[in-house]
C-alpha cells in the first residue's frame, strides 16, 4: 500500500475512534443491563477499542 | 512480613535489578550490539507512559466517576493512529537534525532561538512539577499504607507527622540519586539512553503483571467472574448508577471530549514520551509495531479497572477507604501478603520508570537549552577557551536532577494533598498540551514563525497557571481562597475558574478551553503578523519539507565563512570529548574518501553542517549553532542581503517572464498579421484576376472593333463582300461589348447588393412562356425543335420577373449554342416540388465534360474552351443567373454526361 | 520572296482582321487558333514572323515564346506578342521570354504593320 493511502486510512481510523467514542454514540450503549455479565456500555467500550486496536494492528503492519 | 524494613529492601531490591537491567543494557549499546534495538523494547518503553497514576488512580476515578477514567487512555490510541503521519515525520526531522529533546526541537524548528528553548524548558519543568509530585504522593502513600498492615489506614489521617512528609523527601531524594546513576555516567551525542530504555521496558512489564494479577484476583478471587462482581454491584443502587454513568462524568459532555483531546496531546508532548518515543527510538520501522502494541498495553492495563474499582466500593463501603488505594487494600484487607507487596512494587516500578525518564528529559532540556546558552553568551567565564567541558555539562544535568525532584517534592508539599491523583496529573497534561500549536504547527506550517510559537507557548502558558496552577495553590491555602471565589481584585470575570464567565465546566475543560484559545490565537497571529526570518525560513522548510528533502546536506546551503578542520576537531572534542571526537571526524573522513588525521579535510559547509550536527546532540543545536559561528568565523547571510539575493533572484524571473510573455504576444501578432496579409493578397489577387480579366474580355472586341474600322479607313478599295463583312464584324463586336459591359455592370449591381430587385408574385408558366416566344426567332434560324412542359396549375413564385426571365433567356441561348446544329432539340420542363418549383432546360448538345461541370457557374469560365474554339458569350451569363437564382432562395446546377447533351437547372421556392 | 508570318490567336475575328491586314501587306499569312497548333505549324514550315496572342487555349503565348526560343535554329524568327494583358508585368514577362516585340490590344492597324515591316528588315 503506498504512503499516501496509508496516511489517509490512518486518519479515517482516528476518525472512527473518535465517532465510536464519543457521546452520539456512547449514549446508545448508556442503558442498564448486561452482556454476559458485563454491564453494556463498559462491553462496548472494550469491545470497540480492541477493534480499533485490532484495525490499527491490521494497517500497520501491511 | 509487611514492615517497613522488609519493604525498603524489597524496594532496593527491586531498584537494583533495575540498575543491573540498565547497565547491562547500556554495555551492549557501547559494544554496538544494541539489546534494545526491537520494536517490543520501544513499545513497552512508551508504555512509560502509564505512571502511578494509572496504576493507582485509574482505579480511583473510575471508583467516583465510572468510565470517566477512560479517556485518558482512548485519547492516546487515537493519537497512535495518526502517528503514521505524524509522529513519522517528526521522527524523521528530528533524526535529520538530531533533535535531543523536545524544547530542542521546537527551538530548532523556529531558527534555532534559544530563546525558544527556554521557555519551553521553563514551561516543562514547571507543568511536570505537579506531576512529579504524584509520584511522589503515591510512592509514599503506598508505602504508608503497607506498612500500617494489617491496619488499613489512609495516609491522611496520620495528620501532619514529619514521618509522612520525610517518607516523600526521602522517595524524592532516593529517585535523584538512581535517575543521576541512570542517566548520566556519560554525555551521548544522540541523548541515547538505551540502558534506561531498557530498564523502562522491563519496569512496563512489571506493573502490568501485577496489575493484573490484582485484576484477576478481585475478579476471580474475591468474587466468582465479572458477571457476580458486576451483579451485586447492581444491587446496590448507588452502584447500579455508576453503571450507566455518562452523566454522571464530571462536567459531562464537554468533559469527556476534552479529557480525550488532551491525552492526545499528553501522548505526544510528554518530555518523557517526546524522549522514548523520538528521542530513544532507533529505528523508524519500530514504529509499525508500537502503533498497535502500545494501546494493546494499555487496553490491557485498564480491563481490571473496572472490576476492582466495584470490587473495592463493595469491600469498603462508606467511603473510608481512598479509591486510589483499592490496588492496594484489597489485597491488605484479604490478607494476601506477597500480593500486596507485588502491588507495591508494581505502584513502585511505575513512579520510578515516569521520574526517571522524565527527569533525564527535562535535565537535559535544562542543561542544553536553558543553563548552557546562558553560560555560552557569558563571555567572562571564557567557556570558550576550556579544553573540556563534558564536566561542566554532565554537572548541570545532576544538578537539574536533583533540583526537578526537589521542587516535585515542594510541589507535594504546597498542594499535593487537595487533589486526587487524577485531578493533579491532568493539571501537567494541560501544561504540556501547551506545545501543540507550536510543534504541530512547525511541522505542517511553513508559515509558523518564532514570535508566532513565543507569543502562543506565553499566552497559553499564562492561562495554564492562572486557571489551574493558582486554584491548586489557593486551595491549599497559599493563597487567599477569595481569589478563587471572587476574583482578583474583586473582578468577577477574571475568577480564575470561571473566566469571562464561562462557568459549568470542570477545572480542566475550563482551563484547556481558555488555554488553547489564547495560544493558538497568539501563534497564529504573530505567525501571519510579520514574515520569517532567514534561519526560521530554512528551518521551516526542513522540517516541514523532510520528506521530500534529499539528506542532511540541506542545512548546509546558506553559509559562508572560513575555518579550519583542526579547529572545528578541537571544538567537538571540547564538549564530546576526545574519543567521540576522533570517531565523528573518521566517519566523516571515510565519507568523503579521506583519512582522518592525516589528510586535510576540507573546512567547507558540510563539514561545518556535520560538526553542528554532532555538537547539536550533546549541546543542543541552538548552542551548537553559536559554538560553531564562533569558530568559523561565519558571515551569515543576513536578512537584507538574503532578501536582496531573493529579490534580485524573483525580478529576474518575473522579468524573464514577462519577456517571454511579450514573446508569445508577439507571435501571436504576427501570425494574424501574415494571416491578413494572405486574405489581402488573396483579396487583390481575386480582385486583380477580375480586373484583368474584364478588361481583356472588354478589350478583345474592342481590338476587333478599333481593327476593322481602322481597316476599311486606310484601305478604302476593299470590295463590297469584305467590306459588308468587316461592318457586321464591328457591330456584332460592338453588340458583344455592350452585352459584355451590361453583364459586367450587372454582376457588379449583384455582387455589391446595389442591385434593384422588384419583387412581385410570378407564374412561372407564364414566364417560361414569355421567355421562349422571347427565343423563337433564334430557335428559327437555327432550327431547334423546342419542347416546353408546363403543369396546368402552379403555385406563384415571389421574384422578380425580368431577372427571372434573363435566366430563362440565358439558359435558352446557351442551350441554342450549344445544339447539334439543324438537329438542335431543346426540352423546358417546369415541376411543382416540395416547397419549390423546378425548371429545367435540356439541350442534345455534346454534352460537358465533368471538369467544367464544376467551374462552369464561375466568372468568366465557358464550356467548350477547349474543344469547339472560343464560343460567343461573356462567361458571365451562367454565373449571373445563378446569382439570381440564389437570391431568390433558389439553386442551379447542371447535370450532363460527354456526348448527350446539358441539362441545367434551378429551382425557386413557391409560396 | 515575301516573309512568312504565323498568326496564333483564338479569337477570329481578330484573326480575320490580321489576315487582312497582313496579307494587304504582301506576307503570306498562316493561322493558328491555339498554342499547340502554332507550334506544329511553326514547326513544319518555319515563318519569318509569329504574331502571338498570349491568352490561348492548350498552350499560351508565353508557352510557344519559350519553346521558340529554346530552338537555336529558329533565333532569327520573330516574335510578336499580342495581348489585351499591358500592365508592366506582362509587357516585361513577355519580352523575357524572348518575344521581339510586345503589342497591347487594341492596337492601331497601321502601327502595328510598320512596326512589323521594321522587324522584317
Amino acid at each position: 500500500m503506498d504512503d499516501k493511502g496509508k496516511e489517509q486510512r490512518f486518519v479515517a481510523l482516528c476518525m472512527l475512534g473518535v465517532v465510536l467514542f464519543n457521546f452520539p454514540v456512547l449514549a446508545l450503549f448508556n442503558v442498564g443491563g448486561s452482556i454476559l455479565g458485563i454491564p453494556v456500555l463498559y462491553a462496548y467500550i472494550f469491545a470497540a477499542w480492541a477493534l480499533v486496536i485490532a484495525l490499527l494492528c491490521w494497517l500497520a503492519e501491511r | 512480613m509487611l514492615q517497613g524494613p522488609v519493604i525498603i529492601l524489597c524496594a532496593f531490591a527491586y531498584l537494583g535489578v533495575l540498575f543491573a537491567i540498565a547497565y547491562y543494557a547500556d554495555q551492549r549499546a557501547d559494544a554496538g550490539r544494541p539489546v534494545i534495538a526491537n520494536a517490543y523494547v520501544y513499545s513497552l518503553s512508551l508504555a512509560v507512559y502509564a505512571t502511578a497514576w494509572t496504576f493507582y488512580g485509574s482505579v480511583g476515578r473510575a471508583a467516583s466517576d465510572g468510565v470517566g477514567f477512560l479517556p485518558i487512555y482512548i485519547g492516546p490510541t487515537l493519537m497512535i493512529a495518526l502517528w503514521w503521519v505524524v509522529m513519522r515525520k517528526i521522527l524523521r526531522i528530528s533524526k535529520q537534525n538530531r533533535i535531543t529533546s523536545l524544547a530542542d526541537f521546537i527551538a530548532s524548528r523556529y531558527g534555532k532561538s534559544a530563546l525558544l528553548g527556554g521557555i519551553v524548558t521553563v514551561i516543562a519543568v514547571v507543568g511536570i512539577l505537579p506531576y512529579i509530585s504524584l509520584q511522589l504522593k503515591a510512592v509514599s502513600a503506598s508505602y504508608l499504607i503497607l506498612v500500617q498492615y494489617p491496619e488499613i489506614v489512609m495516609p491522611q489521617t496520620l495528620g501532619e507527622t514529619p514521618m509522612r512528609e520525610d517518607t516523600a523527601l526521602w522517595v524524592a531524594l532516593l529517585l535523584a540519586a538512581f535517575t543521576i546513576a541512570f542517566g548520566t555516567r556519560h554525555l551521548d551525542a544522540a541523548e541515547h539512553h538505551q540502558g534506561m530504555v531498557a530498564a523502562i521496558a522491563f519496569e512496563s512489564l512489571v506493573k502490568l503483571i501485577a496489575f493484573l494479577a490484582v485484576g484477576v484476583f478481585v475478579t476471580f478471587f474475591l468474587y466468582d467472574g465479572l458477571g457476580d462482581l458486576f451483579g451485586r454491584a447492581a444491587a446496590q443502587p448507588k452502584l447500579r448508577a455508576m453503571m450507566t454513568p455518562l452523566e454522571g462524568v464530571a462536567g459531562g459532555y464537554a468533559s469527556w471530549v476534552w479529557l480525550t483531546i488532551l491525552s492526545m496531546m499528553a501522548i505526544m508532548f510528554l518530555p518523557r514520551q517526546f524522549q522514548v518515543a523520538v528521542i530513544e527510538n532507533l529505528n523508524e520501522k519500530h514504529l509499525s509495531k508500537a502503533i498497535w502494541l502500545f494501546p494493546l498495553y494499555m487496553l490491557a492495563i485498564n480491563l481490571f479497572v473496572l472490576p476492582i474499582a466495584f470490587g473495592g466500593l463493595l469491600r469498603f463501603p462508606g467511603g473510608g477507604v481512598d479509591g486510589d488505594t483499592f490496588v492496594l487494600t484489597l489485597p491488605m484487607a484479604e490478607k494476601q501478603e506477597a500480593l500486596a507487596l507485588l502491588v507495591f512494587i508494581g505502584g513502585l516500578s511505575a513512579a520510578t520508570g515516569m521520574v526517571i525518564v522524565e527527569t533525564i528529559a527535562l535535565s537535559t532540556m535544562v542543561c542544553n537549552d536553558l543553563v548552557m546558552p546562558v553560560l555560552l553568551r557569558m563571555r567572562s567565564l571564557r567557556l570558550n577557551a576550556q579544553p573540556d567541558l563534558t564536566g561542566l555539562l554532565l554537572g548541570i544535568r545532576r544538578g537539574a536532577i536533583v533540583l526537578i525532584l526537589l521542587l516535585g517534592y515542594l510541589y507535594f508539599k504546597l498542594a499535593g494533598e487537595a487533589y486526587a491523583l487524577v485531578s493533579i496529573g491532568l493539571i501537567s497534561f494541560a501544561a504540556v498540551a501547551q506545545f501543540a500549536p507550536a510543534v504541530l504547527g512547525g511541522i505542517f506550517w511553513k508559515g509558523g514563525t518564532r514570535m508566532g510559537a513565543l507569543g502562543g507557548l506565553v499566552a497559553g502558558f499564562a492561562v495554564w497557571f492562572y486557571t489551574l496552577l493558582l486554584p491548586a495553590l489557593a486551595r491549599s491555602g497559599w493563597l487567599p481562597i477569595g481569589l478563587l471565589e471572587q476574583g482578583p481584585f474583586g473582578i468577577a470575570l477574571l475568577k480564575p475558574l470561571a473566566l469571562f464567565g464561562l462557568a459549568g465546566l470542570d477545572q480542566i475543560t475550563h482551563a484547556m478551553i481558555w488555554s488553547m484559545l489564547a495560544n493558538i490565537g497568539a501563534y497564529v497571529g504573530f505567525s501571519l503578523a510579520a514574515s520569517p526570518g532567514v534561519d526560521e525560513h530554512r528551518q521551516a522548510s526542513l522540517f516541514v519539507d523532510v520528506f521530500r528533502q534529499a539528506g542532511e546536506a540541506g542545512g548546509a546551503r546558506f553559509w559562508r565563512g572560513t575555518a579550519s578542520a583542526p579547529e572545528l576537531y578541537n571544538l567537538l572534542a571540547r564538549f564530546l570529548g576526545v574519543a567521540a571526537a576522533d570517531d565523528a571526524f573518521e566517519d566523516y573522513a571515510k565519507a568523503h574518501g579521506r583519512r582522518w588525521p592525516g589528510d586535510g579535510l576540507e573546512a567547507d559547509a558540510e563539514l561545518v553542517h556535520y560538526v553542528e550536527v554532532q555538537l547539536a546532540g550533546a549541546i543542543g543545536s541552538a548552542s551548537a549553532r553559536v559554538m560553531v559561528a564562533s569558530v568559523a568565523k561565519e558571515e551569515a547571510l543576513t536578512s537584507d542581503e538574503l532578501r536582496e539575493l531573493l529579490d534580485e533572484a524573483s525580478q529576474v524571473v518575473v522579468y524573464s517572464h514577462r519577456l517571454e510573455q511579450k514573446s508569445h504576444e508577439l507571435e501571436a501578432a504576427t501570425a494574424e498579421l501574415r494571416a491578413a496579409n494572405e486574405q489581402l493578397k488573396e483579396l487583390d489577387r481575386m480582385k486583380d484576376d477580375f480586373v484583368s480579366t474584364v478588361s481583356h474580355e472588354l478589350r478583345t472586341p474592342l481590338t476587333s472593333i478599333r481593327a476593322f474600322t481602322q481597316i476599311l479607313l486606310e484601305h478604302p478599295n476593299v470590295d463590297a463582300g469584305q467590306r459588308s463583312k468587316f461592318l457586321g464584324i464591328i457591330t456584332k463586336e460592338t453588340e458583344r461589348l455592350t452585352r459584355l459591359i451590361n453583364q459586367v455592370l450587372d454582376l457588379s449591381k449583384i455582387e455589391s447588393g446595389k442591385a434593384e430587385w422588384q419583387e412581385s408574385r410570378v407564374d412561372m408558366r407564364e414566364l417560361i412562356g414569355d421567355a421562349v416566344t422571347g427565343m423563337s426567332q433564334v430557335f428559327e434560324e437555327q432550327a431547334i425543335k423546342v419542347d416546353v412542359e408546363l403543369p396546368q396549375k402552379v403555385p406563384p413564385v415571389r421574384a422578380d420577373v425580368d431577372r427571372i426571365i434573363q435566366v430563362m433567356l440565358n439558359l435558352l441561348s446557351n442551350a441554342a449554342k450549344f445544339c447539334e446544329p439543324g438537329r438542335g432539340q431543346i426540352r423546358v420542363a417546369l415541376q411543382t416540388q416540395a416547397g419549390a418549383l423546378r425548371v429545367e432546360v435540356r439541350d442534345n448538345g455534346p454534352g460537358i465534360d465533368p471538369a467544367d461541370q464544376r467551374v462552369i457557374f464561375d466568372k468568366f469560365r465557358q464550356a467548350g474552351d477547349t474543344l469547339t474554339g472560343k464560343p460567343q458569350g461573356s462567361g458571365l451569363g451562367l454565373h449571373i443567373s445563378r446569382q439570381i437564382v440564389e437570391h431568390f432562395g433558389g439553386r442551379m446546377w447542371v447535370e450532363s454526361e460527354l456526348g448527350h447533351g446539358a441539362c441545367f437547372a434551378f429551382t425557386l421556392p413557391h409560396e | 520572296m515575301s516573309k512568312k508570318i504565323l498568326v496564333a490567336d483564338d479569337e477570329p475575328n481578330i484573326v480575320t482582321a490580321l489576315e487582312f491586314l497582313l496579307e494587304r501587306s504582301g506576307y503570306q499569312v498562316r493561322i493558328a487558333r491555339n498554342g499547340d497548333e502554332a507550334l506544329k505549324a511553326i514547326e513544319s514550315d518555319p515563318p519569318d514572323l509569329v504574331l502571338l496572342d498570349i491568352m490561348m487555349p492548350v498552350k499560351s503565348g508565353y508557352e510557344v515564346c519559350k519553346r521558340i526560343r529554346e530552338r537555336p535554329e529558329w533565333a532569327g524568327m520573330k516574335v510578336v506578342m499580342l495581348s489585351a494583358k499591358g500592365r508592366d508585368v506582362e509587357v516585361n514577362k513577355g519580352l523575357d521570354m524572348g518575344a521581339d516585340l510586345y503589342v497591347t490590344k487594341p492596337f492601331s492597324t497601321r502601327d502595328l504593320v510598320e512596326k512589323i515591316a521594321t522587324l522584317l528588315k
